[in-house]
């Protein structure tokens, strides 16, 4: 097996895991400890100055925790990850490398509620200002740009609106820019799009949603593309200079093409703490075995309670870029022609109040606030996902008064289907 | 020789074969990489011999400095780099004096000269360019996959029982570069802008 390059479901079930070197163990061993002890004071001075690689403490390595950053780096197509407790953590941990105080990165307008909150109140109180733009007017990327923007972020299929964004179009405006982009993936899975294939210099997600796919475990991810030049101009400190937290190591020069995951990792995760319990990392790498069977099968459900909706004379309209009628409908067979994810929104002639009303009807589907479960789930985000916005935001997001949102599981679509029927009709 | 990818198939056959490495460049400052690269190599069986005028005299975890290549007393298998790209040439002229030849030449993460590489291939010898043995080491070996990276190798054999806290097998089936594409690209397109 000389350099033959496996295809992706062989990665799925083996990347990162080996048998276990001491006990045969084929499944990867929960090492669920919160330390490890070094073979001698010359051994644990070169794993804390970052001259050897192992393990010292599972806030920093946890060697279960490593085999599903190394899956995940090899779905993507990436150097190397970090997982971290939550996708929102993820997301302080990336940023964390790259912004200091009165720093801006230019975000998509059309992202997870839970996102647009963090971005608008707890990253303006660490000095790191976000400025907004429409992934469906890639102008407005060019003319958000200023001196002081360090980074770009969008999401690859936005949430919850189901729309496909332009990933290689605004790829381009970051490279002109001279900043990296970030691209949250958390509702394609690399099953469905591969940003960094399209130029995302990161990748982040919340493994939470469809990765571990049981809505049993929290956890977020980073990946590292291994595209970007930290060291071009004098941007970002913390890759390019000395780190005086090691002796004045420079991670660039030092790691190379993983060197973002690495701070991460010994500057983001080692001092601010957000560490996946192992765990949670065994539970959501034994999701992801299973990958790319779910999201075959959650696109299939999907895309039938799509047309089945759009056919329904109670429904307004549906918002799902597997549809011929989607404006999205080109950009998702570019960017994810093996289908255009399980979450959707749509919207009933009745408003506000027909959709309470089946949200309340539904029998099979949970109304819960996630999404990316094998359940089938529903929500009105309006409400609750998105209900901190205000009403103008809550429509340029996809949250309008009338929007409700569905994730679509791998039950029997008929059951599926046959549920919203009798919900629409009660 | 295509030097913007390599096969792991070829970097594991260098570093299989290769015995005894010079480090050209090699630092005492412990937190230079120079330094942890040579103890890294050193403590993997490696023959390492640091090279650095300004040190002779002096030594690197018990290993004496010497002044250059030409003061070694035995055949050197691979000489590793850790100087720019503008102070390659003279170092591969130097190199070609040898007899034997080195069978191996390694310049580190950031350094590439195409010119010095077509001389020294063009008398029979390997050269890698902009790579580190240690990570291409603890990557083939899976070592490095403790820090999330991608080895790009997968495995359903037991690995070895770690000595001294590390898994040493570079005898895995590798993937080969596939996966990587877009950092490999980018490295490309660094080179070809410089």
């Amino acid at each position: 097996m000389n350099d033959r390059i496996p295809g992706f479901a062989t990665l799925a079930v083996h990347a990162g895991a080996q048998p276990d070197p001491t006990t045969g163990a084929r499944a990867t061993p929960i090492y669920q400890t919160t330390s490890f002890v070094f073979n001698d004071s010359d051994h644990a001075a070169s794993l804390f100055g970052l001259q050897s690689f192992g393990n010292i403490y599972t806030r920093i390595t946890n060697p279960t925790t490593s085999v599903l950053e190394e899956r995940v780096a090899a779905l993507e197509g990436g150097t190397a990850a970090l997982a971290t407790a939550s996708g929102h953590a993820a997301q302080v941990v990336a940023f964390q490398q790259l912004l200091r105080p009165g720093d801006e990165f230019i975000a998509s307008r059309k992202l997870y509620g839970g996102s647009i909150n963090q971005f608008t109140h707890a990253f303006k109180s660490f000095g790191w200002n976000v400025v907004w733009a429409d992934s469906d007017d890639i102008a407005s990327f060019e003319r958000a740009v200023t001196p002081h923007t360090k980074a770009i972020f969008i999401e690859s299929i936005a949430n919850p609106g189901g729309s496909i964004t332009d990933i290689e179009a605004i790829s381009a405006v970051a490279r002109q820019a001279g900043v990296p982009l970030i691209v949250d993936n958390t509702l394609a899975t690399p099953y469905l799009i591969r940003p960094i294939d399209h130029g995302a210099d990161i990748v982040i997600h919340s493994l939470t949603k469809f990765l571990g796919g049981h809505g049993n475990s929290l956890g977020g991810i980073i990946v590292d593309a291994g595209t970007f030049d930290w060291s071009k101009d004098n941007k970002y400190p913390m890759l390019s200079e000395p780190r005086p937290e090691y002796h004045g190591i420079k991670l660039q020069e030092t790691f190379g093409n993983f060197a973002f995951a690495i701070a991460c990792r010994v500057l983001g995760l080692r001092d601010l703490g957000p560490a996946l319990s192992p765990f949670n990392a065994f539970m959501i790498m034994t999701g992801i075995e299973t990958l790319p069977l779910r999201m075959q099968r959650h696109c299939e459900n999907a895309k039938a309670v799509a047309e089945f909706l759009s056919a329904h004379p109670a429904v307004a309209a549906v918002n799902y870029a597997g549809l011929t009628s989607s404006p999205y409908y080109t950009l998702a067979r570019k960017y994810a022609p093996k289908g255009a994810g399980a979450v959707f929104t749509f919207s009933l002639k009745g408003g506000y109040e027909a959709g309470v009303s089946l949200v309340s009807n539904l029998k099979l589907f949970s109304h819960l606030a996630n999404v990316g479960d094998t359940r089938s789930l529903v929500i009105h985000p309006a409400s609750t996902t998105h209900s901190q916005l205000d009403d103008d935001a809550k429509t340029r997001s996809g949250a309008g008064p009338d929007v409700v949102r569905l994730s679509i599981g791998i039950e029997d679509k008929e059951d599926l289907i046959a549920d919203l029927e009798q919900a629409l009709s009660a | 020789m295509n030097h913007d990818h390599y096969n792991d198939t070829w970097i594991r056959e260098i570093l299989n074969t290769v015995k005894t490495v010079a480090m050209i460049g090699a630092s005492p400052q412990n937190v230079r990489p120079s330094y942890f690269v040579f103890k890294y190599l050193a403590e993997r069986g490696y023959d390492m011999i640091p090279i650095n005028p300004g040190q002779v005299g002096k030594s690197l975890i018990g290993k004496s400095f010497v002044a250059s290549l030409r003061e070694i007393d035995r055949p050197i298998d691979m000489i590793d780099i850790f100087r720019n790209a503008d102070h390659i040439m003279p170092i591969i002229d130097d190199a070609l004096t040898l007899n034997p030849l080195p069978k191996v030449i390694w310049m580190q993460l950031g350094v590439r000269n195409d010119e010095a590489a077509k001389k020294a291939e063009a008398a029979g010898i390997k050269v890698v360019m902009n790579r580190c043995p240690k990570i291409e080491y603890g990557r083939l070996s899976s070592e490095i996959s403790w820090m999330g990276v991608n080895s790009r190798t997968l495995s359903s054999k037991r690995a070895p029982i770690p000595t001294q806290g590390m898994r040493l097998s570079l005898n895995r089936a590798s993937v080969g570069g596939g996966g990587t594409d877009a950092a490999d690209r980018a490295a490309k397109n660094k080179n070809d802008a410089v």
